[in-house]
C-alpha cells in the first residue's frame, strides 16, 4: 500500500519536471552544442555558405593568429576592471545603505539603485554616448580644470560597462550585509577593533562569496557585451564585435570564437565555486 | 512540388558555386540551368505583399519625412503590400537573403557576384520590367550584375564614396585622400572611415597614385603584396581613426558633435548633416573614389515573385527613380528620371549621364581569386582574406 502513493508522486514530479528538463537539453543546452557544432564547419569564401566538412581549421586558426589573441585578452581585461570597478563602488555603497543609513533611507536608496535597471539598456548607452561627445557635459564639466574627457574609447567602454552593470553587484552584497548579525560588530568592537580592522577582519570576509557571486554577472555580461563597446568604444574592438561582424560571412569562424567567452566563463565560474560563491545562490 | 524543384537548383548552385571559385574558367555556358531558379515568362496576379531587404532611404513610406513617400502609392497601384527591412551593410544584406524569406533586395557590386554564385539571386526577364529600356546603357550588362549575358537585376542608380569634413576644423579644404592616410595625424583621433572590409579598397585606390609601383590596376584585384601593402597603411590610419562607422546615423551625429571631422561618406549622408546645421562638405577628391552601383535583384526563392517585379518596374519608373534618386543623393539609373526631378540640375550635379566621371568611381565589386583585372600570373586575394585583414586593421 505505501508503494502506491510514492510511485503516484514520482509519476506526478516526473511530470512536472519534463517541460522544464526538455527545455533546458533541447532549447538551452542544445542550441549551445549546434553552435559549438557549426565551429568544425568550414565556410566557402565567395558564397559565404557553410560547407558541411568536418575540420579543426578555425580553431587552429584562433590560436594561431597574433589579433584575436589581442582582442580577447583585451576583452578579458575590460571585464576584471569593469568588475574590480563595481566591486569598489558597490561596497561602500551596500554598506552604506544596510548598517549606516536609516530605515527611512534604505528604501528610497534601493529604490535609486534598481530604477536605472527598468531603462532601455541603448537609451542608457546613447545617453553615454552623448555625454562623453566632443560637445558633451564631460567635457564641460572637466574645462575649467583644463582636462579633457576620456571621449570614445576604451575607457569609455569601462566607464559605461561599470554604469550598466553597477546594480548587479550592489544588490547582493547589500543583502549579504544586511544579514550580517550586528552583534558580530559589536563583538569586535568589545574585543578592542577598530573600524578598519572591523573591516577587514569581519565585514569583508563576509561579503566575500556576495562580492564574487556579484562579479560572475559583471564579468559574464562584459565578457559578451558588444552595443556598448559599438555605441561609446571608439575603434576598440572586442570578441563580441569580432562575432558580430563574422556571423553574417563566416558562421564557422563566429562560432569557434564565441567559444572563447563560453570557456573563459566555465573557467571563472569554476574559481568562484571554489571559492564559495555559489553555495548563497 | 515548385520547392522540391527549387532546392535540386540549389544544388546545382552549390556545386557551381564551387566549381566557379575553384575553376577560371568558372561554369560555363551549359551549367547555366536552374542555377538559381529560372526567369518568370510572364507575370502572373500580385500576391498581395512583398518582402524587400534595401539600403536606408531607398523605400521611403513617409515615416522619416511625410513628404518623402513612394511606398504608399505602391501598394495603392498594385495592392501589393511592402515590408522593407533596412539593412546596413552589404554582408547583411547577403546573409539576409539567404534565409529566403525576402524577395528583392537593393544590391551593391561587392555583394551582387555573392547572390549570383551562391544561387540566391534569380536571373531577371527584363522582358518584364517595361521601364529597363531607359536605364543608361553604361549600366547594363555590367561584370557585377550579369552573367553570361544574362542581367541578374536592375540598376537603381550609382554614386561615389566621397570624402567629407568639416569647413571649420579642416583647412586647407582637402582635394585628395592623402588627408585621410598619409595626413590623418593632423586630425588624430577625429578621422573616420567605413567599417567593412571592403573599404580595404579605398587604401588600395590610394596608393594606385601615391605609390605606383605596387602596380595596383584595380582596387579590387590585390595581389598579396598588393593586399599587405594596403593592410599596412590601413593600421597606420587606424592610429588617428575615432571611430569607424556603418550606420548613417552614427556618422551624422559623429560629424554634427565634431568627434570626426574628415572620412568616408555617401552624398546622402553629407546632405542629412548639412541639415543639421553642421558646416560640412563632401568632395570627390582627385583620385577618384570607390563607389556602388546598385542593382534590384530577384531572390531565386521569392515567395511573391510577381508583386518583386512590379517593384522592380515602379522604382526605375522616372518619377520615382527621380524621387529616390533625389532623396538618397546619387545619379538615377533611368534616363527619363532626369527630366522629373525637382531640381533641374540634379542628374548635371550627380553626373548621371557623365561616363567620363564614372571612369573615376571604382564601382564595388566582390573581391575573388581571380584577379579581376585580367592578370593570369598569379591568384588575387578573395573576400575572406580581406574579412581577416580588416578584422587585423583593427586590431
Amino acid at each position: 500500500m505505501p508503494a502506491a502513493p510514492a510511485s503516484g508522486s514520482r509519476l506526478r514530479l516526473t511530470a512536472l519536471l519534463a517541460p522544464p528538463l526538455l527545455w533546458l537539453t533541447l532549447a538551452y543546452l542544445g542550441s549551445l552544442a549546434v553552435l559549438l557544432l557549426s565551429a568544425f564547419w568550414a565556410t566557402d569564401s565567395f558564397t559565404s555558405d557553410v560547407v558541411h566538412t568536418w575540420n579543426t581549421d578555425n580553431f587552429h586558426e584562433l590560436l594561431t593568429t597574433p589579433v584575436y589573441r589581442t582582442i580577447a585578452l583585451r576583452t578579458l581585461s575590460i571585464a576584471a576592471a569593469v568588475t574590480v570597478i563595481d566591486a569598489l563602488l558597490a561596497l561602500p555603497m551596500a554598506f552604506f545603505m544596510a548598517r549606516v543609513a536609516g530605515r527611512r533611507w534604505r528604501r528610497p536608496l534601493l529604490v535609486a539603485v534598481v530604477t536605472p535597471l527598468w531603462a532601455g539598456y541603448l537609451v542608457k548607452a546613447y545617453a553615454w554616448r552623448v555625454m562623453l561627445g566632443e560637445d558633451g557635459v564631460v567635457n564641460a564639466a572637466l574645462a575649467p580644470l583644463g582636462l579633457h574627457g576620456p571621449g570614445y574609447g576604451t575607457t569609455a567602454a569601462v566607464i559605461v560597462l561599470g554604469y550598466l552593470w553597477l546594480p548587479y553587484m550592489i544588490l547582493p552584497v547589500y543583502a549579504a550585509l544586511e544579514r550580517l548579525p550586528g552583534r558580530v560588530l559589536e563583538a569586535s568592537a568589545d574585543l578592542g577593533a577598530g573600524a578598519w580592522r572591523t573591516l577587514r577582519s569581519v565585514v569583508l570576509p563576509a561579503v566575500r562569496p556576495a562580492v564574487l557571486a556579484g562579479s560572475v554577472f559583471t564579468f559574464s555580461l562584459s565578457l559578451g557585451d558588444y552595443l556598448t563597446v559599438q555605441i561609446v568604444g571608439g575603434k576598440t574592438q572586442l570578441l563580441g564585435n569580432v562575432i558580430a561582424s563574422q556571423v553574417t560571412l563566416d558562421l564557422p569562424m563566429a562560432a569557434a570564437l564565441s567559444a572563447v567567452p563560453v570557456v573563459l566563463i566555465v573557467c571563472y565560474l569554476a574559481a568562484v565555486r571554489r571559492a564559495g560563491a555559489l553555495d548563497s545562490l | 512540388m515548385r520547392k522540391r524543384k527549387m532546392s535540386a537548383g540549389r544544388s546545382v548552385a552549390a556545386v557551381c558555386a564551387l566549381l566557379l571559385t575553384a575553376a577560371a574558367a568558372g561554369c560555363g555556358s551549359g551549367g547555366d540551368d536552374g542555377k538559381g531558379g529560372h526567369a518568370p515568362e510572364k507575370l502572373g496576379k500580385g500576391e498581395g505583399e512583398v518582402n524587400i531587404i534595401a539600403w536606408a532611404g531607398y523605400a521611403e513610406d513617409g515615416s522619416n519625412d511625410p513628404k518623402v513617400d513612394w511606398v504608399h502609392p505602391f501598394e495603392k497601384k498594385t495592392g501589393c503590400k511592402v515590408n522593407t527591412k533596412t539593412a546596413g551593410t552589404s554582408d547583411e544584406m547577403v546573409s539576409l537573403m539567404k534565409t529566403g524569406q525576402y524577395d528583392t533586395v537593393s544590391a551593391s557590386g561587392d555583394a551582387t557576384l555573392r547572390l549570383i554564385a551562391s544561387g540566391d539571386a534569380a536571373p531577371v526577364n527584363t522582358a518584364l520590367v517595361p521601364h529597363y529600356k531607359d536605364i543608361f546603357p553604361a549600366l547594363k550588362q555590367q561584370p557585377f550584375n550579369s552573367r553570361d549575358g544574362r542581367m541578374y537585376g536592375i540598376p537603381h542608380g550609382r554614386g561615389a564614396n566621397l570624402l567629407m569634413y568639416r569647413t571649420d576644423k579642416v583647412t586647407p579644404a582637402p582635394d585628395s585622400w592623402r588627408a585621410v592616410f598619409d595626413d590623418a595625424a593632423r586630425y588624430e583621433g577625429h578621422v573616420t572611415a567605413y567599417d567593412s572590409p571592403i573599404y580595404i579598397a579605398d587604401a588600395a585606390l590610394y596608393l594606385m597614385r601615391a605609390k605606383p609601383s605596387l602596380g595596383i590596376e584595380n582596387p579590387y584585384a590585390l595581389d598579396q603584396k598588393q593586399l599587405d601593402a594596403a593592410v599596412a597603411l590601413l593600421k597606420k590610419q587606424h592610429k588617428a581613426v575615432g571611430e569607424y562607422w556603418s550606420d548613417y546615423q552614427k556618422e551624422i551625429t559623429a560629424f554634427k558633435g565634431g568627434d570626426s571631422v574628415i572620412g568616408t561618406t555617401w552624398q546622402v549622408i553629407a546632405n542629412l548633416t548639412k541639415d543639421e546645421k553642421a558646416p560640412v562638405k563632401a568632395v570627390l577628391p582627385k583620385e577618384g573614389a570607390t563607389g556602388w552601383s546598385d542593382t534590384w535583384m530577384v531572390s531565386s526563392k521569392a515567395d511573391h515573385p510577381n508583386c518583386a517585379y512590379r517593384w522592380l518596374d515602379w522604382i526605375v519608373s522616372p518619377k520615382v527613380n527621380a524621387q529616390v534618386a533625389e532623396y538618397f543623393g546619387e545619379a538615377p539609373a533611368n534616363r527619363k528620371a532626369c527630366a522629373e526631378t525637382s531640381d533641374p540640375d540634379h542628374c548635371a550635379i550627380y553626373h548621371a549621364d557623365d561616363e567620363k566621371y564614372f571612369k573615376r568611381v571604382h564601382f564595388w565589386t566582390t573581391p575573388i581569386k581571380q584577379c579581376l583585372d585580367g592578370r593570369k600570373d598569379t591568384d588575387c586575394t578573395d573576400y575572406a582574406q580581406w574579412t581577416r585583414a580588416w578584422t587585423e586593421v583593427k586590431g
